[in-house]
């Protein structure tokens, strides 16, 4: 388990993390969503026992990183942001220099590098030194070296930047076939990944936590939760429908886009309009090119909450 | 130790995947045979001892030896590479040890590949191998010196170019630390005890006597001190800038 107590980090005057606590426990997919400067990265980089905490308490497994770091860090697979490695040497020899230090020998490191290869698709690009891969390839090669030792912890700080949308999958795959017995935190921009990924998101501005929810919750919260968004065949009809639409008494108001023939009728607080405007469209024949609803925008969510200005 | 032996393994391939390893080795070669023929009148002095290829590497070294140490942190922390090796479960001596001992190294086989000239004062006379020995020996540690300084001014910066030049000031005070051209600076204001401090830390003085084949105890301590002084140092700088 991770336990992040009153964590505080300076970068001289300026205050990067301002007093976090949170806990994760095996099994949870914990997201780190915030504004670029949030502070995400340097949260996770005192958690992986790079940077000293200014103040706070952190325990990764059991093991304080401040003064049992090495026990820590073998039980954490890190993953830093940018995924740095050493650019001259070959994806081959740097990942035999993390299993020589992370103690892996004989037949089970071999079989495990092998693992690792075919699972991050490396085996083309094993003997080419790192500086000439693409990004993408790059990124691959630092989860390889996160996720070698299988870790009981993984951090990753961008995982899926830089991936085509194959790996992207893939590597959203990986992490949901690992993530039953393990903690993982990840942080992203891409918000569609926190419903792909997370059981649970946080979200950081200015280096306090603004919302520690599930990401249906959070989605909850955002007005379009339950919203009926529909689509005509043609706009004959589009302003009827309307006034018919906005006299429901489960619908607050409507709003029109009329280039693109669609009506989204958002709910009154706590009513759920999809029965009545459905059991209204069936009475008076009108044809729908397209009906649904709406479980919440995370993005919309998002930018509500961390007031849009930072981001 | 495996995991010394692990960062030390891999910091000595690097050097071998760049062109690094390469140019130091050559240059290296070049200079100290062109040193000792040209400027040390290898043949003229007609002695079957090689004092002239020794009495140039206090001076190789001075520009070689940063040029080596320079990238040695300077380039992890720029290319970010540091937050990989910091968050591995390794020691924090562990790793400069390691990075130290690979750099220490390859200077050994720099300065090991200058076997032939060796080879040619014992074809050309009957030169006493034991000082030669104990010359080579002497250089080796001064080199160690020289890139314990190196290693841990390395650690205080990104740029390796400020690592370069720094390095180059402070061996070169170190060098000379025995000679009038320091001592001046510290004998008018400071006690006669300060001053011989300082002279007691030239690295020529100590390395002088090595070369003569004097192994002598207190010239092994000093050196031995210097390097672990230094690279504890080290440690400390990293700890409390790896995060800039
Ligand atoms: N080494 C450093 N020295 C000084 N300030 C730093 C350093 N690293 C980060 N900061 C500052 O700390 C704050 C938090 O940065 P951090 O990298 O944690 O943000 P982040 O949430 O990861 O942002 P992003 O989404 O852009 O990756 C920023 O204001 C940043 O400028
Ligand atoms: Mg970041």
């Amino acid at each position: 388990m991770i336990d992040c107590q009153n964590l505080v980090k300076h970068y001289g005057p300026l205050l990067a993390v301002d007093d976090l606590s949170f806990q994760v426990e095996p099994g949870e997919v914990l997201g780190f969503l915030g504004p670029n400067g949030a502070g995400k990265s340097t949260t996770m980089r005192v958690i992986a026992g790079f940077l000293p905490a200014s103040s706070g308490r952190v325990t990764v497994c059991g093991y304080d990183i401040a003064t049992h770091a090495t026990a820590a860090k073998a039980c954490i697979g890190y993953l830093p942001e940018g995924a740095p490695s050493y650019p001259e040497m070959t994806p081959r020899a740097f990942l035999d220099f993390v299993a020589d230090i992370r103690g892996m020998h004989g037949d089970s490191r071999r079989a495990r590098l092998a693992e690792i290869y075919g699972l991050l698709h490396l085996e083309h690009v094993l003997e080419q030194s790192i500086d000439t891969l693409s990004k993408g390839y790059k990124r691959r090669v630092g989860l390889a070296q996160a996720l070698l030792h299988d870790p009981q912890v993984l951090i990753l700080d961008e995982p899926t930047d830089g991936l085509d949308p194959n790996q992207k999958h893939e590597v959203r795959e990986l992490i949901n076939a690992m993530a039953k017995d393990k903690i993982i935190i990840i942080s992203t921009h891409l918000l569609e990944e926190v419903d792909a990924l997370c059981n649970r998101a946080i979200i950081i501005a200015q280096g306090r936590i603004l919302a520690d929810d599930t990401p249906a919750n959070l989605e909850a919260r955002s007005k379009f939760h339950n919203a009926v968004s529909l689509r005509l065949a043609d706009n004959v009809a589009l302003e009827q429908i309307r006034k018919e639409i906005d006299a429901l008494g489960d619908v607050e108001r409507t709003e029109v886009d009329a280039n693109a023939n669609r009506l989204t009728a958002f709910p009154a607080p706590g009513r759920m309009p999809l029965r009545a405007i459905s059991e209204l469209s069936a009475e008076r024949g009108w044809e729908f090119a397209e009906l649904h609803l709406e479980s919440g925008r995370l993005d919309e969510v998002f930018r509500t909450i961390t007031g849009g200005a930072a981001a | 130790m495996n995991n010394v032996m692990a960062v030390m393994r891999r910091e000595l391939k690097s050097y071998f995947l760049t062109p690094v390893a390469y140019v130091f080795i050559v240059i290296f070669l070049i200079l100290s045979n062109t040193f000792t023929f040209y400027l040390g009148n290898f043949y003229e002095r007609g002695q079957a001892d090689l004092m002239p290829f020794f009495n140039f590497h206090p001076w190789l070294y001075l520009f070689l030896v940063p040029a080596l140490s320079m990238r040695l942190w300077a380039e992890e922390r720029k290319s970010g590479s540091i937050e990989l090796l910091m968050t591995l479960p390794i020691e924090l001596w562990q790793a400069v040890l390691g990075k130290y001992l690979a750099a220490w190294l390859f200077t050994a086989l720099a300065l090991a590949l200058t076997f032939p000239i060796w080879i040619t004062v014992n074809y050309l006379g009957d030169p006493d191998n034991g000082v030669i020995l104990a010359a080579y020996v002497g250089s080796l540690l001064m080199a160690g010196g020289f890139l314990a300084v190196g290693s841990c001014i390395s650690a205080a910066t990104k740029n390796q170019v400020i690592a370069f030049i720094l390095s180059v000031v402070a061996c070169f005070v170190l060098l000379l630390a025995g000679f009038s051209m320091v001592l001046d600076l510290f004998s008018a204001w400071a006690p006669q005890a300060l001053v011989d401090t300082v002279a007691s830390l030239s690295f020529l003085t100590h390395f002088a006597s090595i070369s003569k084949g004097v192994i002598d105890l207190r010239d092994l301590v000093y050196f031995a001190l210097l390097i672990g002084v230094m690279l504890y140092a080290n440690a400390i700088v990293l700890e409390l800038k790896k995060a800039d």
